[in-house]
């Protein structure tokens, strides 16, 4: 076992882990952070990805103990006070998820690609997301939601 | 108790608006508890052994290594769970034998497919169960195995099952074959084809789970599950597999990640866990990997069909014969053999009248995973079938393929239309013309025509194809579906309680099983329009088998036009009680007393009105109600619907394949779709959307690959084609409305009419694309090196 430090959504978590313990098993099982999903095996979905030091990146990739001393973000640590930051909003008001199991993942990959590119093209929009796997809506409405947080960016973060 | 609200949200305007989901903020925050997010206090975890081989014998099975493993409770073998019966399969093809073999909770001497379950590991940590998979030593005898659906039932094959010769698992058939013998004969033209519609795996973002608990004083289960249709599980699980009443077990399904299909059937593992909770006696879950899903949760589509279409010189298609082989995989799932025969040979005629067709269905057993309903069910293979044929006798007589459609067209003035060989059922309502004529004029039908000329003169191709389809939805009537009819083992009506509680908010539990589809916020708006109160005071509930009624689940696009219409009769029975407690109050005749927009009152007198919530007041604490009137206004349909309702539409596909690479480019895609009344547009836009997407996918992109010793070779996201973001264009959705009179809300289903319509499309405007090289037709899915293979080969 090995101890870790790691800052969730601003709060210092402790623990002592298995060294192939994986960052998103941390999240979820160490911590009880659900709202991370793990849709795969291989690293394909993007359900599992949170912001690590700022940087989304899929957390099934990453070790817990690689993690060891960093900040991590995950959707929870999104929304502050009750209200809804503006991707969330967008992604509310145009109808950009129905399941929900890929939108974490796809939110926060989003949040990451406005704060790269703040004006995207449809077509940025669309390779910005390609780690990101959603069956359900045709990413229609996910293009659609991330262009209308691009026009709102009151960013509550 | 007056309550504040905005117009928008009280009046019957609420039906039909685009209102954001109710559901949403859970599922945006991270909030929603999925399957996976469930921790039982003592909970152990799963783990399950599965098959390496697509057929073998199981000499033995040795547990020991493993069970002596750190951290191991308990190891268990199909043995261990003999007294279990084998799952059922639910829906057998209508008026032929089925020689039915289905899988048990635990495989005990022999596995058909890759990725069987055949011994399973309980212990203290999710890595401890899989760590311990690996020392278990099972003794395998590799049996012969064929994959291929015609080769399966040719002399010879390896037999899969003692009651299956030549692994047929059923000969099924539809119309009338002589009379289709006869057109062809006596047709100008007749044009044959074979097509293929591949396996598909379905691929919901989230894959399949299980936890159960049992309770050893009651002797009762508790079991979540990741399911679309959480009371058929604990009815098939306890009359079926445990024998025991249903009474004895509660099914729950959580927060569910999406379905498509795969999340209707009882899979192994749902039985296996509620047998584990008893026999270890602590709770246990189970999750599947993305690996296990492809290989052990069901697949779609994978027919073979042999198509001969007759025709007239002008166009007019006269006789439609189809010859199919379905394959079903190694073992059948729990409604199986009902997709490739009620809900797609029945569906042959599509949009046209076509007045002599038959279809032959043979469902064959095959050393691959199992075969269920995926998102269309049948009725994409149909129109698959239908839509290429249309573009085939266009193309051999010359004609634009618009015109042959509008050629054979079933008039606006014609229904309902009775197709022939829909065992009775009739098209309820449609006008096809509509909208094929609105989507050829978002293309510019006739300026693409010269844009193309014009390109194909550059040696640029350029393509454009239609589907204009009819599809099934709202399954079904019970006395048309069920054991005497086409062969359901069971109704298909669906249920919905409501109950105004004392301060007017209002709970409607209902049957169906929401997987994204919105139903919180649908069932949501029918109340608020209906009872004229805010979407706000409406809660659905449903997902457990404790505290809603009884309901069939989420599948063939039936809450809508089966699910909702029992809220809307629901809510007709609560107005009616609140009409007469009004009366009562207001000392006038019930007769006299109307109910509008949340309030009733004396015709013409609105000033004395009474609000929902003075009635629901009065009737909750029922101090001073009618003679005879039971307190509290709650009431419980059950809906079974008179006949299945029948969207329509145009979807256009416009193409450009790269002539050096066979590199499709989807350039625009075009949906013009009438799917009766809609509810909410925001939310049936959505469903076309993901729909649409997935049928392309099919047409373009998506194959499931086995080798020949029935090894998944597309067996995780890294070889299996699932679209990404920048794979398609904007889709371009519009909406013709054609009300069905079937149910009184005139709705009829959106969750498939997208991935039923766009497959054909797609595949009619490549070969549209690919028709100067002389190219008719190329099977799915047109990747670069199948379309490069096929110009090669034209041009050779």
């Amino acid at each position: 076992m090995t101890a870790v430090s790691i800052t969730v959504n601003g709060v210092r978590r402790e623990a002592e882990v298995e060294p192939r313990m994986l960052l998103v098993d941390f999240i979820r099982d160490q911590i009880g952070l659900t709202g991370t999903k793990i849709g795969c095996d291989t690293s394909q979905c993007g359900a599992c990805t949170i912001h690590l030091d700022g940087q989304a990146v899929k957390s099934c990739t990453v070790l817990a103990v690689q993690a060891d001393g960093s900040a991590v973000m995950t959707i929870e640590g999104l929304a502050q006070n009750g209200s809804l930051p503006p991707m969330q909003d967008a992604f509310w008001e145009k109808h950009g998820l129905q399941c929900g199991f890929c939108t974490p993942g796809m939110i926060m990959s989003a949040v990451e690609l406005l704060e790269l590119n703040p004006d995207p093209t449809d077509e940025e929009i669309r390779d910005g997301l390609e780690g990101n796997l959603c069956r359900c809506t045709g990413y229609e409405n996910i293009v659609r939601a991330v262009r209308e947080a691009a026009a709102h960016p009151t960013a509550v973060r | 108790m007056a309550t504040e609200t905005t117009e928008a949200t009280t009046t019957r305007s609420v039906i039909g608006a685009p209102i954001k989901r109710v559901e949403d903020p859970r599922l945006l925050t991270g909030a929603a508890r999925y399957l996976d997010d469930l921790k039982l206090p003592g909970m152990a975890h799963v783990a399950i052994l599965r098959s390496p081989f697509a057929h073998a014998r199981i000499r033995a099975i040795d547990t020991s290594r493993a069970a002596s493993h750190p951290g191991v409770v308990a190891v268990f073998t199909g043995r261990d769970f003999e007294q279990l019966n084998p799952l059922p399969c639910a829906w057998q093809a209508a008026g032929t034998e089925n020689f039915v073999v289905t899988p048990r909770a635990l495989e005990i001497d022999r596995v058909t497919f890759t990725g069987a379950g055949v011994a399973a590991v309980v212990a203290e940590t999710h890595e401890a169960a899989e760590d311990a998979l690996e020392l278990i030593d099972v003794d395998w005898e590799p049996l012969d195995t064929v994959v291929d659906v015609e080769q399966a039932v040719a002399d010879g094959a390896p037999q899969l099952h003692e009651n299956a010769a030549n692994n047929v698992v059923m000969d099924w058939e539809c119309g009338d074959a002589s009379g289709v013998e006869q057109a062809l004969a006596a047709a100008d033209v007749v044009v044959e084809q074979r097509l293929v519609n591949q396996r598909l795996i379905p691929t919901p973002m989230e894959t399949r789970g299980a936890a159960a608990e049992y309770e050893p004083s009651t002797g009762r289960y508790t079991v979540w599950m990741t399911s679309q249709a959480p009371h058929v599980m604990r009815l098939l699980m306890t009359a079926f597999v445990f024998g025991i009443p249903e009474t004895k077990m509660r099914c729950i399904s959580p927060q569910v990640g999406g379905g498509f299909g795969t999340k209707i059937f009882l899979y192994p593992e749902y039985v296996l866990m509620a047998a584990l909770a008893e026999r270890v006696g602590r709770p246990v879950k189970w999750m599947e990997t993305r690996r296990e899903n492809y290989a052990a949760t069901t697949h779609g589509r994978d027919h073979v069909t042999y198509l001969k279409v007759g025709a007239s010189r002008d166009g007019t298609i006269t006789a439609l014969k189809a010859k199919t082989y379905a394959n079903l995989g190694g073992i059948l799932s729990t409604i199986a053999p009902g997709i490739p025969t009620t809900l797609y040979g029945r569906m042959l005629s599509g949009a046209y009248r076509i007045p002599n067709i038959h279809c032959q269905v043979l469902g064959v057993y095959t050393n691959t995973g199992m075969v269920d309903a995926y998102r269309g069910a049948g009725r994409p293979e149909a129109t698959y079938v239908v839509e290429r044929a249309a573009d085939l006798v266009a193309a051999e007589l010359g004609l634009d393929p618009v015109e042959v459609r509008r050629k054979n067209f079933i008039p606006a003035d014609e229904f309902p239309y009775d197709p022939g060989i829909l065992s009775g059922l009739k098209y309820d309502t449609g006008d096809y013309e509509k909208t094929l004529d609105r989507a050829l004029e978002i293309v510019d039908y006739d300026g693409f025509r010269s844009e193309q000329e014009a390109a194909r003169a550059d040696g640029r191709l350029l393509g454009i194809g239609f589907s204009t389809y009819v599809e099934l939805c709202g399954v079904a009537p019970s006395a048309w579906i069920g054991t005497g009819g086409e062969g359901w083992g069971a109704g298909l009506w669906e249920s919905a309680n409501v109950r105004v509680h004392l301060t007017g908010k209002v709970v409607v539990t209902t049957g169906s099983q929401a997987h994204g589809q919105g139903h919180e916020t649908t069932m949501a708006q029918v109340v608020a329009g209906e009872l004229g109160i805010p979407v706000e005071d409406v809660t659905v509930e449903h997902s457990d088998t404790l505290g809603t009624p009884f309901g069939y689940g989420t599948y063939g696009s039936r809450s809508a036009a089966v699910g909702a219409v029992a809220v809307y009769r629901s809510l007709q029975r609560i107005k009616d009680k609140a009409r007469r407690i009004a009366a009562h109050m207001l000392e006038a005749d019930p007769e006299d007393v109307v109910y509008e927009d949340g309030n009733a009152f004396v015709k013409g007198s609105p000033e004395s009105a009474k609000t929902i919530q003075d009635i629901a007041a009065a009737a909750a604490v029922a101090y001073d109600l009618p003679e005879g009137e039971e307190p509290f206004l709650d009431d419980t349909a059950y809906y079974d619907p008179p006949n299945c309702t029948f969207p329509f539409g145009a979807h256009v596909a416009i193409v450009e394949v790269d002539a050096d690479t066979g590199e499709v480019d989807l350039k625009r895609y075009v949906a013009v779709d009438d799917v009766g009344k809609v509810i909410n547009p925001l939310i049936v836009d959505g469903q076309v959307h993901g729909g649409i997407a997935q049928g392309v996918a099919q047409a373009l992109w998506e194959y499931a690959a086995y080798d020949e010793s029935g090894q998944l070779q597309t067996s995780s996201l890294m070889e299996y084609a699932i679209p990404k973001a920048s794979f398609f264009p904007p889709l371009e959705v519009e909406r013709t409305e054609t009300p069905t009179d079937v149910n009184p809300l005139g709705v009829k289903g959106a969750g498939e009419t997208g991935t039923i319509a766009s497959t054909p499309a797609v595949v009619n405007a490549v070969m549209d694309a690919l028709a100067p090289l002389g190219i008719r037709h190329v099977d799915m899915p047109l990747t670069p090196e199948r379309v490069w293979r096929a110009m090669r080969d034209a041009k050779a």
